[in-house]
């Protein structure tokens, strides 16, 4: 019972992180159908910078300097994901491959760069001591770092869904994914919220690449691309440009991964996860909550 | 006075050659009916007026080409669109629908929209994809009036709906077009008799009658020469 519990605390956590990756991945896609292939370098540079704050800043306590750290991983998050969509994206609406063949080299250009620049060996990020501890939960010793990735996410999730919902630019965003050409000839300029997604798709993995740094016990210039083959899969399984949707699917994917990497064998709970793309696929192509597209 | 004046507008969709330079005039004030049989190319010159597909020659609005003009500047400039599938946003409430379409710095009509389609008051937070198939049509058409424009682009607004509807949907047509110029394309003859002051015909993508709705309404010989129908 303990080792369960324990279980669906880490593949929860684990969830939280594929949402954050995910869910930016998500919303750009359903917004302008860019396939952001280089969306994992957003997730990589998140966690080099929160590892940057930790490492430079020892003066300060290691609390305070862990949000510190979060907040600088979300900044640098969003500004490389707006400098992509102004700088490069922007040029090349409406040509699928082009974007698709400019987001796999800036993917590979930045893992290359930041190879380059921090080596390819992990680093180990310094953190809390509190997060090394363990909380009681249902006779269970469930490692705090574990609960504090899941609450972020949540948070994360929350303060997602209050802009969609409760601003302009949401409304738009939301308007967007569903039927941009309308929204044109309704006199809403559409592109200009397309950088927007884009910063919103960077902050998020920026603080996913944070809390990834913390789950995996250091950052390496693959990690993100490692793990975008998973938020991919997240975003078909939930339905494209449907946030609701990309949570539910993260906490599937997740808990099937660690439960049949725990119960089954280990390595096979990766198999298990495209099994599961590929009966959601036939059963239901839109994704859970997804829309069938016109 | 002229609102618009289109002149040998070229426009191709994929490979499609659709409109063989339509040249037409919509007057100032009233309802111009865009007729002609399915596939002359009717949806087509609006899109291309609204920007949604690029085209060769001209369409003057005013003192503004609209050709090569982005599609949200082309709404600016007070024009209203209600397409042929009505498009409303249906993952949005009915109160977003109106508010995505509030464009800045103009009066907002919904005293105008609530007293033509009281339905939509009453459904305001409803899920617009699980309105009927009138009342998203009423929706659609309460974007375009929603801001005072200067041009409203109607397609087949009666389209898939039931006659008791069609009637209701007439009568809203007539209120909210009094204070506008319009361009209205319609299938059903009998609409846009009710509807329109003038009439320009199209057939495989250029113009073959233009002149008043009444003449052609009246006059069965040339309505079925041209449209391939009979008024009824």
């Amino acid at each position: 019972m303990s080792s369960f519990v324990l279980y669906t605390v880490t593949g929860l956590g684990l969830a939280g992180l594929y949402f954050l990756l995910a869910s930016g991945l998500s919303l750009i896609f359903g917004l302008m159908s860019v396939l952001n292939l280089a969306h994992g370098a957003f997730f990589a540079a998140g966690g080099y910078a929160a590892w940057w704050v930790m490492d430079s800043f020892d003066t300060v306590p290691a609390e305070p300097r862990f949000l510190l750290a979060v907040v600088a991983a979300g900044a640098v998050g969003a500004v490389a994901g707006a400098l992509v969509e102004r700088g490069l994206i922007r040029r090349l609406y409406g040509s699928h491959v082009r974007q698709i063949l400019l987001t796999i080299g800036l993917g590979m250009a930045a893992v290359a760069l930041m190879g380059g620049w921090f080596t390819y060996n992990p680093r180990l990020m310094d953190q809390p001591a509190w997060f090394g501890a363990t909380t009681q939960l249902v006779g269970a010793n469930i490692p705090n770092s574990r609960l504090l990735i899941l609450a972020v996410a949540i948070v994360m999730l929350v303060a997602l869904m209050a802009f969609l919902r409760g601003t302009r630019h949401g409304l738009i965003i939301r308007a967007g994914v569903e039927n941009p050409s309308m929204a044109r000839a309704l006199g809403v300029d559409v592109a200009r919220s397309f950088t927007i997604v884009f910063a919103l798709g960077g902050l998020l993995a920026g603080i996913g690449g944070a809390l990834g740094a913390v789950y995996f016990n250091g950052i390496s210039p693959s990690l993100g691309t490692t793990q975008l083959i998973f938020a991919f899969i997240v975003v078909v399984i939930g339905g494209l440009g449907s946030v609701p949707g990309t949570a539910v699917a993260a906490v599937l994917v997740a808990l099937t991964q660690i439960y049949v990497n725990n119960y089954v064998a280990t390595g096979l709970g990766s198999i298990a996860v495209v099994v599961l793309l590929a009966v959601v696929l036939l059963v239901r192509p839109q994704g859970l909550l997804g829309k069938v597209q016109p | 006075m002229t609102a618009v004046e289109v002149t040998d507008l070229h426009v191709w969709r994929g490979q499609a050659h659709i409109l063989h330079g339509v040249t037409l005039t919509v007057p100032e004030h009233g309802v111009t009916a865009l007729l002609g049989r399915n596939g002359v190319g009717k949806t087509t010159t609006l899109l291309a007026m609204m920007g949604l597909l690029p085209g060769q020659g001209s369409i003057r609005f005013g003192d503004t080409e609209l050709l090569g003009t982005p599609t949200h500047l082309v709404a600016r400039q007070g024009i209203g669109y209600v397409p042929e599938d009505r498009e409303i946003f249906s993952t949005l409430t009915v109160a977003e629908n109106l508010r995505l379409a509030e464009r800045p710095g103009v009066e907002h009509r919904y005293d105008l929209v609530y007293d033509l389609f009281p339905v939509l008051k009453e459904r305001l937070r409803q899920s617009a994809g699980t309105l009927s198939g009138g009342q998203q049509q009423m929706l659609s058409l309460a974007r375009s009036i929603l801001n005072p424009n200067r041009l409203l682009l109607i397609d087949e607004p009666t389209k898939g709906l039931a006659p008791i509807v069609i009637e209701h949907v007439v009568e809203a047509l007539v209120h909210a077009t009094s204070d506008t110029t319009v361009l209205l394309v319609e299938q059903n003859l009998w609409v846009a008799s009710q509807l329109a002051k003038h009439a320009v015909v199209l057939d495989h993508g250029t113009v073959t009658y233009a002149g008043e709705m009444r003449t052609l309404a009246d006059d069965p010989a040339l309505a079925g020469r041209h449209l391939g129908v009979e008024v009824r």
